[in-house]
């Protein structure tokens, strides 16, 4: 038995698991319409490469990564791009992003697909493919693996998170019990990438059946460890997790790999898993959709599927009132239910007022620190709290408020109901925008410090030739003069002066006219 | 007594030299007031303070010749911050400065430009690429939004284009304010 350690703080909500893990994974049918936005991943939005028209087949790159933060983006299934053109996407602000509209025509046809045999592959060429197969983050944060295994640091721990442990969501406990092979596979690509000794799996131990299904699997691997940790939210989160499983702590600003650690989902594993052995890049994910629905379940679904098909597949219920997307800790409420399933999408949660209530009306902060209790990242959010909302951000970043995981524990806890993570997602996208604006201002100081020596200079050069043409015109009168009065005991004769002066006289009236009028 | 006096004498000395060593060691080139204060205005180089640009304007608060509240690109927000660094109470905008406006940049009409290169001579951070009877673009990316580009254009080709609200600058709103608008 290992032993685990504790991260600081954490609380037990209600779970609401079970509903959704009695049925297995079902195939979503193919929609009418896929709307596939160009931007799915942390990082910059992929370039569109197909237009509109084109026949693209299922798994065919339509949109290529630009610059190293990046990831690809891929038809979900074979049919013609109907459209291209600004959609509202899942996120926060309803705002509307780059997608590819894709009409299917029902062949759902693959393209031509190439395994990669990763034992014998350097694992430059591994973290390429995965980073043309759009392996992402699956957790949540979609952030680009082929970055995440990209490190210059020794790693000798490869941790997988198999936490999960936000209520309602259970994508990843339905994908290891029925897909454990996958994930060990694509653990043992991971590893070999990162040139890692140990993998550790972490999961809640309120999910048996996953560990029991990973652990017979594990049991015919070398050095990997399936590892039941006390069902404690935030656990999934992964420093928490690094915490719990090895007792290393990340330092603040810092990344895993700097203690020699590296984290991944399961899921995205399973994903790195058929991009490599099968050449499948990210055309689909499991989602949980729960909440106010008839049959909540577990369904693997094409990107780019509408959310409001998924819904219709659970039988939602008419009291339903609005969709969240993730869990009920840090999900986001979606601006409407024609929005498209992205890689980030773990979880659709129809809610209800009677499910989700209105949260009463919050009351002031009687700093009772109950939020620092319970904070896993060992913060002070009644301190944060009260930065924010004054908007003394500086402030707020001095007291660490980018360690803050945003895992609403605090807001969970808080007796005055304040929605405190609101208030640092505020600070912190205020703070960014800052640090942004300070950037641009120093290109822009550079650039007009740049332009003033530039015009500086263009002076001084003008002002040099003008000087020089003066000295030239006098010289050429001292020349003139001499030859008239020219000593008898000079080298050259008159004449010869005489003719040096006049090709003088003749050069600078040359340089006159090419010079521009003052 | 005459010790006393030799001490002091020697003393005054010693130190006047290494104060005189100090003095041109550790000599300061210019006011270093003004770049701590530089580095807060916006760097737009637009010259609504009336000065020919952001570091000029720096100098006459230094030399305090200028009031802290007459830099609309650097908004509300950025009279807090200097009113905090120099230790002066904010004052809002007012008189002949004009009212802050959103963010945004130039934008040439490609098709109206004639090539003239008045706009690029104009330009404080040459954003413009161009050539004389050519056509002349902006380059988003390097644009303060100064507007010091509109005036000389002979053709009114150029206009100003706000920066919109995307997914990637979208920012978390005020949560009070949130709960305010949907109360």
């Amino acid at each position: 038995m290992r032993t685990l350690y504790q991260f600081h703080g954490g609380i037990h909500p209600p779970t609401h698991k079970s509903q959704s893990t009695a049925v297995p994974i079902r195939q979503l049918a193919i929609p009418d319409k896929l709307v596939i936005p160009f931007h799915q991943h942390a990082g910059n939005r992929a370039k569109p490469v197909v237009q509109v028209g084109d026949y693209v087949l299922k798994g065919q790159l339509i949109g290529m990564p630009q610059d190293t933060m990046s990831s690809a983006i891929h038809a979900s299934t074979s049919g013609t791009i109907s459209e291209i053109d600004m959609e509202v996407v899942a996120h926060p602000s309803g705002l509307a992003d780059l997608c590819a509209t894709l009409i299917p025509d029902g062949k759902d046809e693959w393209i031509v697909r190439t395994p990669i045999a990763y034992q014998h592959s350097a694992p430059a060429d591994l973290r390429n493919a995965l980073r043309m197969a759009g392996v992402v983050g699956l957790g949540g944060a979609a952030f680009p693996s082929d970055l995440k295994l990209n490190t210059k640091h020794k790693v000798t721990k490869l941790i997988l998170n198999g936490a999960e442990c936000e209520p309602y969501i259970t994508c990843d406990d339905m994908l290891m019990r029925e897909r454990a092979s996958e994930v060990i596979g694509g653990a043992e690509i991971m590893r070999q990438i990162l040139g890692a000794e140990e993998i550790l799996i972490g999961i809640e131990d309120n999910k048996p059946e996953a560990i029991k299904a990973l652990q017979l699997i594990a049991a015919n691997a070398r050095n990997i460890e399936v590892v039941a940790i006390p069902t404690l939210y935030p656990s999934g989160s992964a420093k928490q997790l690094i915490k719990v499983l090895t007792n290393l702590e990340v330092p603040s600003g810092k990344l895993p790999t700097d203690i020699g650690v590296q984290c991944f989902n399961v899921a995205t594993a399973a994903s790195a898993w058929r991009a490599v052995q099968f050449g499948e890049p990210v055309v689909s994910r499991i989602v949980t959709i729960t909440g106010e629905v008839g049959r909540a379940q577990n369904v693997e679904v094409l990107i780019g599927t509408p959310v409001s098909m998924l819904l219709k597949h659970a039988a939602v219920l008419p009291q339903s009132r609005q969709t969240i997307m993730g869990g009920p800790m840090m999900g986001i409420r979606l601006p409407n239910n024609e929005v498209s399933v992205v890689k980030a999408t773990n979880c659709v949660i129809a809610a209800s007022d009677k499910l989700f209530p209105n949260p009463p009306p919050i009351m002031p902060c009687i700093r009772c620190a109950r939020c620092v209790e319970v904070c896993p990242a060992d913060l002070q959010p009644q301190d944060l709290y009260w930065f924010a909302k004054s908007k003394n951000l500086e402030k707020a970043e001095k007291f660490s408020l980018f360690d803050c995981i945003e895992c609403g524990a605090c807001s969970y806890v808080c007796p005055s109901n304040i929605p405190l993570v609101q208030f640092y997602r505020f600070a912190k996208s205020e703070l960014r925008a800052t640090a942004r604006d300070k950037q641009n201002s120093e290109i822009a100081r550079e650039r007009h410090e740049f332009h003033e020596l530039r015009l500086e200079r263009e002076k001084q050069e003008k002002a040099d030739k003008l000087a020089a043409r003066e000295k030239a015109a006098a010289a050429a009168k001292v020349a003139t003069a001499a030859a008239s009065t020219a000593p008898a005991d000079s080298e050259l004769t008159p004449e010869q002066i005489a003719k040096l002066a006049e090709m003088e006289a003749r050069r600078l009236s040359a340089l006159a006219t090419d010079l521009p009028k003052e | 007594m005459l010790n006393a006096l030799l001490v002091m004498a020697a003393l005054a000395i010693v130190l006047g030299a290494i104060l005189g060593f100090a003095a041109i060691k550790f000599h300061v080139e210019g006011n270093p007031l003004v770049e701590q204060i530089n580095a807060i205005l916006p760097q737009t180089q637009c010259g609504q303070c009336s000065f020919p640009g952001c570091k000029p304007y720096a100098t006459a608060i230094a030399a305090g010749e200028a009031d802290i509240n007459r830099c609309p690109p650097g908004g509300d927000e950025g009279i807090h911050k200097l009113a905090d660094f120099l230790g002066v109470e904010y004052k809002p905008f007012g008189g002949e400065t004009n009212a802050p406006k959103p963010k945004g940049y130039a934008f040439i009409d490609e098709n109206t430009c004639i090539g003239c290169t008045l706009c690029i001579q104009a330009c404080p951070v040459d954003a413009i690429a161009g050539a004389a009877k050519q056509m002349h673009t902006i380059i988003t990316a390097e644009c303060t939004g100064c507007e010091l580009c509109l005036a000389p254009c002979p053709v009114d080709c150029i206009s100003m284009v706000t920066i919109e609200e995307k997914t990637t600058n979208w920012k978390w709103k005020y949560p009070l304010d949130v709960m305010k608008a949907s109360a």
